[in-house]
């Protein structure tokens, strides 16, 4: 998309609440426009503060949030026209879906006439339609979310804030609502920054996906990216599921490195460790590493079955590594399956390429 | 047919619904047997005395059963001129039982009430009938007092003549039931209740839209701040509650009398002065301020507990959607609070309609309300019945403005709670 990389940015944004402690710590992120951002991360790392500070409804105790070059800390929430859809819905209950749909529009006095066509296209776009006289109470949980993202969108705003939008649903409705909401994205190119800790939400909907910890983004990258070369030990622990090995760097040459683990020695590839001696955590996904591989890999391991999980179309093991009795591997459920019983020793492999030596825990 | 619905059998045979009641009914027995010592409770004290009370404000038997022989010869009298003889003897003869049991003293109170003069000429016929010859009582009776021989007072009897009436409500509206029939108005000057009526709806419907007006902030603060304020707040709103209500009306006296607190504040702050302290207290004035705030937990309760339920959120999806925080307050935040509104209103309405003891204390003449008038028939003039029918009328007027209320706001919206 040809537009601004810099529609939305924060400058250097610290948000205390008490004086004491930092909840957003020196916050630097540029949102381009007609992109979908995600703010993923724990409860209490800040990302629903980052959302509300946006919203106006918090103000950043130091640095400037700027809105289509424009410093916005001044301006009060309703004259910011940012369209926002909130965790409980927050439609309002006395009115119908229409009259839910005309508030945004009857503040800012729009004809009736032209208001309608953008309510009818509005609820067409969550395909509502046939729901205008309802009650927001008499509508299910999904519909009221739909109502809630056409009720955001329905003044045509630049931006649309989504304050974790999915998390009172059931899952295959989240599902549902998740593909629902990117189509009508897609459709409409507004720029959308959207908070939640759910992290497959995240992987699925974005177009780049902030993780925050501590206060701080920790990663910003595409989702692809994010899962596959998380750049420390926390995204790659919060991203998807994670083998870890703490060890000591006693090698370090030609964009590899050895890893000194209690009884053993790994090859990994090194992100973040620098040279030997340091202390490091290796990440390994549990779909890079392979039961007695027939191509040749640079680290061949044997460990023990520890525990078998039926998963329906995969077998999740637990095996008992290089010391590490936690370590997770996933086997597809294919006719052809593998010696895998409780207690026998199997050989296990996987590419240094994919072991990223990380910064220790 | 399919439309027609099969009965469902239990496996045993038994029609379901049969066999659903029978299990139901043991709960039911028991169900009732536990609230029935309640139940009788609330018969024996509350039902029973207050129905009682009620029917005593249509009750006019007394007179009745006074007079039976001359209600009786009466029957055929037209009521034009001095009734016949055998009037006057039927009443000689009742009025000498009455005097032998002692009991003509209450005939004149009673008479008195429908028409004044009663009093001292049945004290005349007391002491003159020892002395009746036989026959030809009209001559003698009407040689007592010429008002025994004015038909209107023979009137006044016949009226008191029904076992019911409903005078007592006439008066309670300060009219009455003349001598030709028809319903009139008393004379202005003697024209009291129907002030007091317009004064009880007029200072509860203010003391209702001050305590509003003062609860709703309140409200908003206990239900908006955090915890740690919100309790403290709580326990200030709560507080009066648990101090007597004499107590408090005390203190309001103590404040708002002429040399009081508020007065001195007034003149320290040079506001008036100090030869010229404003009277606060024995008008009005005190009414309003002592009922306000001691209603004022009523309102405040019910708006709470309703704006404890209204998400924050929705204030702010209003703000966000473009509402002015005026506008987000009125179309959104504010809708949601009328069933609160409502029930407050009608609390506190309902309870100032009627107040009594602190107008009682602080109202001085121009602040008393209509149970004031009640108390003071209950108490003062022993004419119970009197202040049944007007505590009667109280009620209904309550029941009207509930009847109302669910007309316009509608009583499913209201919520205490």
């Amino acid at each position: 998309m040809a537009s601004k990389k810099d529609f939305v940015k924060f400058d250097k944004v610290d948000k205390s609440y008490d004086g004491k402690v930092l909840v957003v710590k020196d916050l630097q992120l540029d949102i381009a426009e007609g992109e979908f951002i995600t703010m993923l991360g724990p409860s209490g790392s800040g990302k629903t503060t980052c959302l509300m500070m946006l919203a106006g409804f918090e103000t950043p105790t130091n640095g400037e949030i700027y809105l289509d070059g424009k410093a916005i800390s001044s301006i009060p929430p309703h004259k910011r026209g940012i369209g926002m859809v909130f965790q409980n819905y927050a439609l309002f209950p006395h009115m119908t879906v229409y009259e839910n749909l005309a508030f945004p529009l009857r503040v800012r006095k729009i004809p009736k006439d032209e208001a309608d066509k953008k309510i009818d296209k509005a609820l067409s776009m969550v395909s509502l339609q046939g729901f205008a006289a309802r009650m927001p109470g008499q509508l299910s949980g999904g519909q009221q979310q739909r109502v809630a993202v056409a009720r955001s969108l329905v003044f045509d705003p630049q931006l649309v804030l989504m304050d974790e939008p999915l998390g009172a649903l059931d899952k295959n409705l989240r599902e549902s609502m998740q593909y629902e909401i990117k189509h009508i994205h897609e459709s409409i190119g507004v720029t959308v920054v959207y908070v939640t800790h759910d992290q497959s939400e995240a992987l699925t909907m974005s177009n780049r996906i902030a993780v925050f910890n501590d206060g701080k983004v920790q990663q910003l990258s595409s989702p692809d990216e994010l899962y596959e070369k998380p750049v420390n030990s926390f995204v790659a622990e919060f991203i998807g599921e994670n083998n870890t090995f703490g060890g000591e760097v006693s090698d370090i040459s030609g964009g590899k490195c050895k890893v000194k683990l209690a009884n053993a020695e790994i090859l990994a590839n090194p992100i973040s460790v620098k040279g030997k001696g340091e202390r490091t955590t290796v990440s390994l996904r549990p779909e890079r590493a392979l039961i007695n591989p027939s191509t040749k890999m640079d680290n061949l391991h044997k460990g023990k079955i520890e525990e078998v999980i039926y998963h329906g179309d995969h077998t999740r093991v637990r095996i008992n590594l290089l010391g590490n009795p936690e370590f997770i591997l996933k086997v597809p459920n294919s006719s052809s399956n593998l010696d895998i019983k409780l207690g026998n020793e199997i050989n296990i492999g996987w590419n240094s390429d994919d072991a990223r030596a990380l910064d220790p825990k | 047919m399919s439309s027609e619905t099969k009965q469902i059998l239990t496996t045993d045979g038994i029609p379901l619904e049969v066999s659903l009641k029978k299990a139901e009914r043991k709960n039911k027995i028991k169900a009732f047997l536990l609230v029935a010592p309640l139940l009788l409770f609330l018969i024996i004290t509350y039902v029973f005395p207050i129905g009682d009370m009620l029917f005593r404000s249509v009750d006019d038997k007394m007179v009745t059963q006074m007079l039976p022989k001359t209600f009786k010869a009466m029957e055929t009298w037209d009521g034009q001129e001095l009734p016949e003889e055998e009037v006057f003897a039927a009443f000689h003869e009742d009025f000498i039982k009455l005097v032998e049991d002692k009991r003509e003293g209450k005939l004149s109170t009673q008479l008195n009430y429908t028409k004044n003069g009663f009093k001292s000429i049945i004290k005349k016929l007391r002491r003159a009938s020892k002395k009746f010859e036989e026959g030809n009582y009209k001559e003698q009776i009407m040689a007592v007092h010429k008002r025994w021989a004015d038909v209107e007072y023979w009137r006044a009897i016949q009226r008191r003549a029904p076992e019911f009436t409903g005078q007592k409500y006439l008066k309670g509206m300060d009219m009455y039931v003349n001598e030709e029939g028809k319903i009139v108005s008393v004379e202005e000057d003697r024209r009291i209740h129907r002030v007091l009526w317009l004064r009880t709806l007029e200072i509860a419907f203010f003391v209702t839209v001050f305590c509003f007006l003062m609860a709703y902030p309140i409200a908003h603060l206990l239900a908006t701040l955090p915890m740690k304020y919100s309790n403290l707040l709580m326990i200030c709103v709560l507080l009066p509650f648990w101090t007597s209500l004499l107590v408090r009306t005390a203190s309001w006296m103590i404040l708002l009398q002429q040399q009081g607190i508020v007065n001195d504040f007034f003149v320290g702050i040079g506001l008036v002065a100090d030869d010229n302290r404003p009277e606060m207290m024995y008008n009005k004035t005190g009414s309003y301020v002592a009922m306000t705030q001691i209603l004022l937990p009523f309102m405040v309760l019910p708006l709470y507990s309703v704006m404890k339920t209204i998400s924050p959120s929705l204030m702010r999806a209003g703000k966000s959607l473009g509402g002015t925080p005026f506008v987000a307050f009125w179309k959104v935040y504010f809708p949601l609070t009328i069933p609160g509104i409502g029930a407050g209103c009608l609390l506190v309405f309902i309870l100032a309609i009627g107040y009594y003891i602190t107008p009682a204390l602080v109202g001085g003449a121009s602040g008393t309300l209509i149970s004031n008038q009640i108390a003071f028939h209950m108490k003062s003039t022993l004419d119970w019945s009197f202040a049944s029918a007007m505590g009667l009328m109280l009620l209904s007027g309550v029941l009207v403005i509930y009847w109302l209320y669910n007309k316009i706001v509608g009583i499913d919206n209201i919520k205490l709670g």
